[in-house]
């Protein structure tokens, strides 16, 4: 342990000196109240600390101890369903013991101190190493938590305890180690700034089902990828993370809220519980870990918070889950990140951010993937990163240094927002790098006709983009026929597909299955509306049959009647169509 | 520490609202320092930065009449601290929050820490409780519920102070509570704090006010802690006392102005215009200082006022204001021109707590879908202005016209209201369901049928 003294205070910037011996990255308590803070720099005898509590009222000549152990995480039975600060400090806890307001100076166990029923799945004298499963606890109705051997732990497992019921902090294991003989929990801690170890990555293979239209069928998410979703304030971001944190068929997710809104926190802890998986049937809090650090809590504590956040990620990764990680925002990080490196007096780079924040971004959403971990097992995690740029300007470095390195693209547009066209990703700029990879599984699992449907309905939004410009210039009854039904047809699409109510019981969620169906019957309205184009059927007595205006009813259908009411507007299109075509002939 | 010096003269450097004492001992962050010219006026200050035996400090009434001799620095020890007591209700304070009404002294209950404490987010209560406001626009269109952070966003010279004047003499909640009213002037002018002290005083309600008054002329630097002082009572009346608190602040701007200033006073980089890098933080650090707590009586609904510079919604004042209040209203100088008071515009605003806050036991069950075909139609309408504006009306179909009426009826009526007009909510959908009625009943898509049904006035229609 070493002890300094406090020198220079500058917000969450504290210096002490005598500090010699103390490492990088290393924990620190600083003054009489122990404020929890890490060592970022290291000149001489002088330690830089960022310090993750409000640091007014401290003065120089306090005391600093250095812990001896870096900023880490607890990793066991008693995440699930939890919520935490930046420091995976229990909210919960720090509510007991404080009341509502969070004072400084408080330290609370990571993990609820109770007992958790232990079954071991390997005997005494196997040899284990590290990321090995010894054993099972059931944590949630969604989760069995598979009990790892620490990384940097192998050895002969000398014995095990029996199935039972067990404290968080009783030792279940001992292992023979080339240091002689280790006792292992339930938990163990991991640095949350160190990637943890696998033994392979692999190439995405399967979409992240998202439940969301836009996303799922347009630009879909890769189990194990990145994608970034940028945008100006009120354009959607948290809600399409809310979506994704709800309806995306991951086993587990860890959902962030970096330097945000404490209601936006408090609106997912009265939600979850109420919502069932569509998957599973279970609420979805039973397979959910909260990171809360809002706008007003420590800047310090929102630039670990990520951390914290991915560590935990990739910890459930390990057990062979498809995790999902949701950060809302990324921009929030990178601000703390300009404040500290600030009051450091680093060289600022372009907005002021640090020459380091590009690499310190790509760090962070490389911890992403899909790999096969230590026990043998796969398991992914996906991160989904909200991007808050100023005054919705693309060109700033948060926003650019994301794109650099994520693989989807969900750009938020505002002139869709103002007219209220949600989820307002706009489908002309936005991207992703895995169509081709997910192709397959659309294909064998739900429809082989899934990619050439998205493929035809985007084509058919591009042209009517280019036509919309025509129009402008000369009205759209200047238009012929044909292109009045792309433009007929692409209303459709925009309007009763890509569109998607987050907030309407049914719509909020729309299945594989249906969100084909629902492209399908919209495409072959449009080429029945073609054909009859042809003929010489105007646009408008096209749009008039009774079938068409069911199309827009569809997204309100649930799951279970879907089938029989495509049926029915088939059906009627059809009769409609052919009475037209008489009709016309007749004329 | 109690054998440190804590009084110096030795100050090194003063620079704009800055000055830097060095030799001093045992300094803590943030700390509250007195401050006596060479011609003995007092000032106050906060301990910005300390390194070694160097400390930085931000002076509120400025530095004016300091000097580099014979001015003397005292330090207090403690971070700012207000006296917070339930007799602060009907009493007027300076922007430091000490008291300027020539009314005694306040006997205080406690003594807060300006700075507050965030509120644990897993003691938040989410706000869902309908305000009434009296304004169709805002409870139509964005409603307000108590515990949001709703800004008003406006420019020089339009009514943005009538409309939080009038929204603070109507505002209730269907349940009848009373809201009590803190309001935090950051360099307004004495006309417009005149302004709104005469119009609490038409509540006949004064005894429900807190004011806290930094004036246009008074220490620009002080607008730092105006609105902190201004919450602090707040959250003791409200969490403390169960009381119900509409806070307006009032002018945003002019607060971000002053941290601008001791920014380039401390020379650190620059963020977007000039505003330092750690704005949203600061803003937020005010901003969520608004909401519910669990198992508490009280809440705090807060309405900053803030007038953007040339109008533009993406200086950083605005921006960063969006990104933490839970929507926005938008005054809008087109609307104004036209003569239309309250000069709202529906469409770039919103309440995004609005849809927790409506609906059936709240406000009424037909609320989303008639608020939602207002909004259509009306942005159907403006669709219409525009093309009528290139290709004439002639060229208009039936149905557009009728568009085009729409919307134009829509601000005359829905809109437009007189200052001391107090609309009940089912006024304002009366009138809603009326001005639907000038478009055919199929247009009207976004309304579940059995609503149009129930409250369309068919016979009224043609
Ligand atoms: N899919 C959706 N369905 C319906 N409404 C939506 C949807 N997405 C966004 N909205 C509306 O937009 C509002 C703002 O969305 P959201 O809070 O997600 O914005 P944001 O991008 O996170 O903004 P900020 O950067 O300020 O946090 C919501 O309150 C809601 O009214
Ligand atoms: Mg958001």
């Amino acid at each position: 342990m070493i002890e300094g003294n406090i020198i220079k205070i500058s917000g969450p910037v504290v210096v002490a000196e005598n500090m010699k011996g103390a490492k990088m990255y290393e924990v620190v308590r600083v003054g009489e109240h122990n404020l929890i803070g890490e060592i970022i720099e290291l000149i001489h005898d002088r330690a830089t600390m960022q310090v993750y509590e409000e640091t007014a009222g401290l003065h120089v000549g306090e005391k600093v101890v250095s812990m001896g152990s870096p900023l880490s995480v607890k990793l066991g039975p008693g995440l699930i369903r939890n919520i935490y600060d930046g420091i995976q400090r229990p909210l919960e806890d720090l509510k007991a013991a404080q009341g509502n307001f969070i004072e400084k100076g408080f330290s609370a166990d990571e993990l609820p101190l109770k007992t958790w029923k232990f079954t071991p799945t390997v005997s005494a004298g196997t040899t284990i190493s590290g990321g090995m499963v010894i054993g099972e606890v059931p944590e949630s109705e969604l989760v069995i938590h598979k009990i790892l051997v620490p990384p940097n732990v192998e050895g002969k497992l000398v014995d095990i305890v029996p199935k039972g019921e067990y404290h968080i902090e009783d030792d279940v294991a001992t292992v023979l180690t080339t240091d002689g003989e280790k006792k292992l929990k339930m938990y163990h801690s991991w640095p949350v700034r160190v990637p943890r170890p696998y033994v392979n990555k692999f190439p995405p293979a399967m979409p992240l089902v998202t439940g969301q239209r836009v996303l799922d069928t347009f630009f879909p998410i890769a189990k194990g990828g990145t994608a970034g979703i940028p945008g100006g304030f009120g354009t959607g971001k948290t809600v399409t993370q809310h979506q994704l944190a709800k309806w995306a068929d991951a086993e587990i997710v860890v959902y962030v809220g970096c330097g945000e809104r404490g209601n936006e926190m408090t609106q997912v802890l009265n939600e979850f519980p109420k919502l069932k998986d569509p998957r599973t049937g279970k609420p979805i809090t039973e397979r959910t870990v909260l990171i809360a650090n809002t706008s007003n809590m420590p800047v310090a504590a929102r630039e670990a918070s990520i951390y914290t956040g991915v560590t935990i990620a990739e910890y459930f990764r390990d057990m062979g889950y498809d995790v999902a990680l949701m950060a809302d925002s990324t921009s929030r990080w990178a601000e703390a990140l300009r404040e500290i490196s600030g009051r450091l007096e680093e060289m600022p780079g372009e907005a002021g951010f640090p020459a380091y924040l590009s690499s310190k971004l790509s760090g962070f959403y490389e911890r992403s993937g899909r790999v096969e971990s230590l026990c043998g097992d796969s398991g992914s995690i996906s991160i989904i990163g909200a991007v808050s740029p100023p005054g919705g300007d693309f060109s700033e470095p948060v926003t650019q240094n994301t794109l650099r390195v994520v693989k989807v693209f969900w750009a938020l547009d505002k002139s869709l927002k103002d007219q209220r066209h949600f989820p307002s990703i706009n489908w002309l700029t936005s991207y992703s790098l895995y169509l081709d990879d997910v192709n397959p599984w659309w294909s064998k699992n739900v429809s082989s006709e899934w990619k050439e449907t998205r493929d035809r309905a985007m084509e058919l939004l591009q042209k009517e983009n280019e036509l919309k410009e025509i129009v402008q210039l000369i009205g759209p009854d200047a238009l012929p026929e044909r292109e009045r039904v792309i433009l007929l047809a692409s209303q459709i699409i925009r309007e009763d597909f890509l569109q998607q109510n987050a907030f309407h019981e049914v719509d909020s969620f729309c299945s594989e299955k249906k969100q084909v169906a629902m492209l399908k019957i919209m495409m072959d309205f449009y080429d029945m509306a073609v054909k009859l184009a042809d003929e010489g059927i105007t646009m408008l007595e096209i749009r008039e049959v009774s079938g068409v205006s069911k199309i827009a009813r569809l997204k309100y259908i649930k799951e279970e009647d879907v089938d029989s009411y495509i049926v029915g507007i088939y059906a009627e299109l059809k009769q409609g169509y052919e009475k037209l075509l008489e009709n016309y002939k007749g004329r | 520490m109690a054998d440190v010096q804590r009084e110096y003269s030795s100050v090194r450097e003063i620079s704009g609202p800055i000055i830097i004492v060095e030799g001093v001992e045992g300094v803590s962050y943030s700390e509250v320092v007195e401050i006596t010219t060479p011609d003995n006026t007092k000032k106050h200050g906060q301990v910005l930065e300390v390194d070694g035996d160097v400390a930085i400090i931000q002076v509120f009434e400025g530095t004016s009449g300091t000097s580099t001799s014979g001015t003397r620095v005292r330090f207090t020890g403690r971070t700012l601290h207000l006296p917070v007591s339930e007799d602060m209700l009907g009493r007027v304070f300076n922007g430091m929050g000490e008291p300027i009404d020539d009314c005694p002294e306040i006997i205080p209950e406690e003594e807060r820490d300006i700075n507050g404490l965030p509120i644990n987010p897993s003691a938040r209560e989410y706000p869902r409780d309908f305000i009434q406001t009296g304004i169709s626009a805002i409870d139509g269109m964005n409603t307000l519920v108590r515990g949001q952070k709703l800004p008003i966003f406006s420019g020089s010279g339009m009514p943005h102070n009538e409309i939080a004047a009038q929204i603070t003499r109507q505002a209730k909640v269907l349940t009848g509570e009373e809201f009590g009213i803190v309001f935090a002037a950051m360099g307004i002018t004495y006309e417009e704090a005149n302004f709104f002290k005469e119009n609490f005083k038409k509540t006949g309600a004064l005894e429900k006010v807190v004011m806290f008054l930094n004036l246009a002329d008074d220490p620009a630097i002080e607008r730092i802690i105006t609105p902190r002082v201004a919450l602090t009572a707040a959250e003791y009346l409200a969490f403390e006392k169960g009381m119900h608190l509409l806070v307006i602040l009032t002018d945003m701007t002019n607060y971000c102005e002053a941290l601008r200033e001791i920014s380039a006073a401390r020379e650190e980089v620059p963020g977007r215009r000039g505003y330092p890098g750690y704005m949203y933080t600061d803003l937020a650090s005010i901003y969520e200082r608004a909401g519910r707590i669990e198992g508490v009586k009280g809440s705090i609904t807060q309405m900053p006022i803030l007038t953007m510079p040339d109008d533009d919604m993406n200086h950083p004042i605005p921006d960063l204001s969006g990104y933490i209040t839970e929507g926005q209203i938008i005054v809008s100088r087109d609307l104004q021109r036209k003569g239309i008071y309250p000069p709202i515009d529906v469409s770039p605003s919103l309440s995004r707590l609005m849809k927790d806050g409506i609906g059936k036991g709240r406000t009424r069950e037909d609320h989303d879908g008639l608020q939602n075909q207002l909004f259509g139609a009306y942005a159907k309408g403006k669709e219409m202005r525009d093309l009528v504006a290139v290709v004439g009306e002639d060229a208009l179909s039936e149905l557009d016209k009728r568009y085009l009426t729409f919307s134009e009826e829509f601000e005359k009526k829905f809109i437009r209201q007189k200052k001391d007009e107090n609309r009940s909510i089912e006024e304002t959908f009366e009138l809603g369901w009326k001005l639907l009625a000038m478009l055919p009943e199929e247009e009207l898509k976004r309304v579940d049928q059995k609503y149009i049904d129930k409250y369309y006035p068919r016979t009224k229609s043609e």
